[in-house]
Order: structure tokens, then sequence, then C-alpha cells
């Protein structure tokens, strides 16, 4: 399994990339393997407020539906509506093609909370 | 007798739309003998092409080879987690088939409807007896709108109070429905982690003044009984909340336990699980609900009410929530639930509930090892296991897959989402023991078979009519319609 160096993460397995003062987010490698084959994926809107630890959208697989969690607060700035359309991508394409959202932070102080790659694999392998 | 020995006569079936013949009718009209008036053209729509035409015959033959494909209780055992898919006696629809039952026009007035009513008025106090609650209304639909009726009355008991509050608490072994019931009711959900079964501890880290409920599923969808509950009850009650209990789980606590006497203050109950009466295809639920007194005044109406010698509907509650369904709910699955509860007597529900229980224990006995059993409580009337045990990365949907071909209905996969891989067995009281150690005999087979020959279970299914269907491609690019090639 993959974790990218260059990405932060959370406790609900979400991934974060951090550009300035905002940040692309989606879920990660180990997520997408424990959901099995995504078949829905249902995103906010640009302009949405997000509260972190808030449902931000929802991901269904051939196995359960889940909420995925806003991993910081701010503004919706961009949204992939490419992929409600395939939503494989979060399967075959967990760090790229399948990123969900664009968030502009309300607070960049929140990324200090976030694991970097060793500790979420830490993280994973614990629970 | 192993049922992989037998093969039924599967008989193949076109669409109707693929056997269509133009011209050919199911009915010959006389001619018509009044002048044609021409549709005006907004009652009109663009004809629909390809429409199938055929005989009576045709379509009689079609839907009767479709219906040879149905599984259902009355086929086979279909040992369906948090469903209680118990037999549905027959007996029962004799009743609701009885001409004063099924005939009788839903308008009628109260004073030539007074069997009716009487019926809904005993099985009224007839649940309130088994949950311990003092009001009972019958008239959601199924759980989910009992659900839905009765976080109705606890947001309207809360508002009443000039309180509104805006939180309700859900653990993470709580059946499905409760969050989507919660947020339709306009709540922020907050969910809570428990170990098997909710602690009072963990309650109390989230509970505080805004809480306006907790909703909790007792026994819960681990089939564990949660032994914390009365001291939960007073923590909720102590911080200003009520307590929801879904009640799909009854059939362990029937005869033996008493919701309402534990604390809880309202409760749903399934007819169609608990009381016999069919399910989905079968016919419509029933989602009764049960309430504490101070409750009463915020029931949907109407409910059933007896004045004097005389049977009324009572719409008389001064805080009701209003209708959620029409006429009298589901009157005949009522009247299957009140035969059920006749049929049984209350000696012979507590009996229920104790050959439920004891036979998900006989096949959480047999099956752990071979099975992984991650919960280790005592269990109800339901055993869950993990999917951890299973060899050659063999998955629980393989094995659900694979029970098809020994001729099973599976039970419930991959919920509740606390256990990796779920499998999920309610074997209901409805079984004998034979019955229990065949399915046994096929599970601990198909547990060997993914040490040894781990291809069968990827496969399968192999005897069915079709085969491993491709779920994912289906979900994600369904073809919703017919289309002529």
């Amino acid at each position: 399994m993959d974790f990218p160096d260059e990405l932060k993460y959370t406790e609900e397995h979400e991934w974060v990339l951090i550009e300035n003062d905002v940040v692309t987010v989606g879920i990660t490698d180990f997520a997408q393997d424990q959901l099995g084959d995504v078949v829905f994926v249902e995103l906010p809107e640009t302009g949405d407020q997000l509260e972190t630890g808030k449902p931000l959208g929802v991901v269904e697989s051939v196995k359960a539906v889940s909420d995925v969690y806003a991993p910081l607060s701010g503004e919706v700035v961009e949204v992939n509506n490419d992929l409600p359309d395939e939503p494989e991508m979060l399967n075959t394409s967990p760090y790229e093609d399948g990123w969900m959202v664009k968030i502009k932070l309300a607070d960049v102080g929140e990324l200090e909370g976030l694991m970097d790659a060793s500790g979420y694999q830490e993280f994973i392998e614990q629970d | 007798m192993s049922r992989t020995d037998s093969r039924g006569l599967v008989l193949d079936e076109k669409l109707l739309f693929e056997s269509t013949d133009p011209g050919r009718v199911g009915y010959s009209l006389p001619q018509c003998d009044v002048p044609e008036v021409a549709p005006a053209a907004e009652l009109t729509r663009d004809e629909i092409t390809d429409f199938p035409e055929l005989s009576e015959v045709d379509v009689v033959r079609h839907y009767t080879r479709l219906s040879t494909w149905n599984y259902g209780v009355d086929s086979g055992f279909y040992p369906l987690g948090s469903c209680t898919m118990k037999y549905n006696p027959k007996v029962n629809e004799q009743a609701a088939r009885l001409p004063g039952f099924a005939e009788l026009h839903p308008q009628t007035p109260d004073h030539l409807s007074q069997g009716a009513l009487e019926l809904m008025y005993v099985l009224q106090q007839d649940l309130a007896e088994v949950s311990g609650f003092p009001a009972v209304t019958l008239q959601p639909a199924a759980g989910a709108q009992g659900e839905f009726a009765g976080m109705l009355m606890i947001r309207a008991w809360h508002e009443a109070q000039g309180n509104k509050r805006h939180k309700v608490i859900i653990p993470d072994t709580a059946h499905g429905t409760n969050p989507a019931t919660a947020a339709l009711c306009g709540y922020e959900v907050v969910p809570v982690a428990s170990d098997g079964v909710l602690s009072k501890e963990a309650l109390e880290a989230v509970m505080d003044d805004d809480v306006a409920a907790l909703m909790v599923t007792n026994p819960n969808t681990l089939g564990l009984f949660e032994s914390d509950i009365r001291e939960i009850c007073d923590l909720v009650h102590e911080g200003g909340g009520l307590v929801y209990c879904d009640g799909a789980n009854l059939n362990a606590l029937m005869g033996i336990s008493r919701p309402g006497d534990i604390g809880i203050d309202v409760m749903h109950f399934n007819l169609h699980k608990t009381f016999s009466t069919p399910h989905g295809g079968g016919g419509p639920g029933a989602g009764p609900v049960g309430v504490v007194e101070k409750l009463r005044p915020f029931m949907p109406v109407p409910i059933v009410s007896k004045e004097g010698d005389k049977f009324v509907l009572d719409y008389d509650l001064k805080q009701t929530v209003g209708r959620v369904k029409g006429f009298a709910g589901h009157f005949s699955i009522l009247v299957r639930a009140y035969c059920y509860i006749l049929a049984m007597g209350g000696e012979g529900l507590k009996r229920a509930t104790e050959m439920a229980v004891l036979n998900a224990n006989y096949i959480r006995a047999r099956l752990e090892g071979p099975y992984d059993l991650p919960y280790k409580q005592r269990s109800l009337h339901e055993v869950v296991f993990s999917e951890t045990a299973l060899a050659n990365d063999c998955h629980t949907l393989d094995v659900a897959k694979r029970l098809i071909d020994y001729g099973y209905h599976p039970p419930t996969i991959y919920f509740p989402l606390v256990v990796k891989g779920a499998l999920m067995i309610e074997p209901t009281e409805t079984e004998s023991k034979q019955n229990l150690d065949e399915f046994c005999d096929a599970l601990l087979d198909i547990a060997q078979e993914a040490k040894t020959q781990p291809e069968l279970l990827k496969q399968a299914p192999v005897r069915a009519k079709v085969k491993r269907l491709d779920e994912a491609t289906a979900a994600r690019k369904p073809k919703l319609r017919w289309v002529k090639e």
C-alpha cells in the first residue's frame, strides 16, 4: 500500500496535500482498500463551508456507505466533478484522479494536528 | 440429505419485450357502440415503441416462471441477521382473508366496524403488555416509519417543554436506519463507540444538555444485550433526554424482558419480524410504536379507544404529531399479528424467544473456531462472525456466494461495520435442530474449502441460475431500461 511522503493524513483515513492556504483532500489507499469497489460518491458544492470533523461527503461501496469527514475547516473552492461519474477512480487512483475537494483553510494552525506518512502507517498498523 | 444433491428445473425466461408478437392481444373488446372521441392532447403521451403485445396465457406463464426463481421463508432457511425471517404461519393468512376484515371499506363508520376496531384495540393492549409501555399506536407502515413517528414524538415533547435540543446520540452498534431517522427529524447525530455493548462512561463523555435522545438498539446489532441499559437510561434521563429503543430485535426479549420496565421511553415494534407477518414482497410491514405515559398526548391520531362498550377512532390528543399513515395503517398486517399472538399465547411467545436465542447460540457453538467470533459476550438471538479466520484470502462475500451453491439464502454480510467482514446469522425459533445442523455443516464445509480449494469460493455461485455477478459495475453503470438491439 502506498502513502506518499508529501501528504498529511488523518485518523479518519483522509489525505491532505498542502499548498499554502489551500489543501486538496481525498481518501487514502488504505481507506479505498477497506471500502472495496466504490460505486457512488457525493461531494459538497463550491462555496460550502466545512467544519473539522463534520461530514463533507459520502462514499458508497458494494459493502457499505461511509461519511467522509472534513479534515480541516474552511471553504470549498473546487470540487472534483468527474468523480461522481467515475467513482472507481477512488479505487484506481486515490491520490491523483480520485481527489475530492480543495479547501481554503480558515485556520492554518489546524494543520499541526495531522499525521505524516510514517505516523499514519503506524496508526493503521495499531488499529 | 444435502441440498447440493438436488438440481431443480430452473426455467429460462425472456423479457416480455423480447417475446412480443405484433398484433397479438390479451382480450378481444366488443365493437365500440358509442361515438369515438379523441382524448385531449395533454392526456396523451408519446407512443411507447416496441410495447410488448401478448396474450393472457403468455403473460401468466411469464410471471409464473419468474415466480419459480423466488427464494423465501416458504422455500428454505433464510438466516438474514437483524431481519428475523421467521416462518409466517398460514393461519394468519386465513384470518386476514376473512371477508369481514378483507372486504371492510376503510371509511366504514365506527359503529359498523366494531370488530375491526376491537381487534386493533386488543392488539394495542397486547403490544403494551409485551413491551411494558402504557400507550401504543398501530399506525406507522413499517420499522423506519415507526422510528420516524417515535422521534417526532420525542421532538414534540422537548418543544412542549420549551427546550428544543439539537443532538441525538447513536452507538455504533445501532441499526443503520437510526441515524437517518434522527437526521430526518432535524437532529445532529452524535456517534459513540462501544466495545460490544455501550458503557456508561462512553455515554457520559458525549452527554450534555443539548442531547434530545439516545437511540439504542437492544439487543444491539451484534446480538448482545446492552447490559448497562438501566444505568444508561438513568444517565440520559438525568441529563433531561429521552431514550429511543429500536425494537427490531424484540424477538430476543419478548416474554422475558420489557423495554418499558427498563427505562426506555419509546420503542417501535416490527410486526413483520417479531410477530410473524410477511416481509417485503409478501406484503407491507407494520411498525407500531409504544411510549411512556408522558408521551401519550403526542401520539399520532387516531388511536383506538374504548368508550363504554364501544370502540372508537380517537382523534382527541391535544399535542399529537399528526397522522403518519392513511386510514388504519396496514390493517390486514395487524390482523396477522393479532392472530399470531392469540395462537401463541403468552407462554408461547416466551418459548419462541427462548428457542430463538437457543438456536443462535447453537450455531455459535458449532461454528466458533473455523469462523472467528470477535465479541465473546453471551449472544442473544443472532451471532456475528468476522472473516479473519478464513484461509487463502477468502472473504465474507465469497462465503455468502458459496452458501448459495449449498442451497441457502446467505446471511446478512458486512453489517455491522464494527466487525471486519461481518457475517451476521439470525436463525429464529422457526428452525429445527436438523435444519440448523445442515446449515452449520455447509458453513463448516465452506471454511474447509477455503483451505483446500479456495477457487470454489472465489468462483461461487456455480450452481445458481446466474454466476458471480459484477455488482460494482451494476451499481456504477446501471442499465435501468431495456433497449432493443
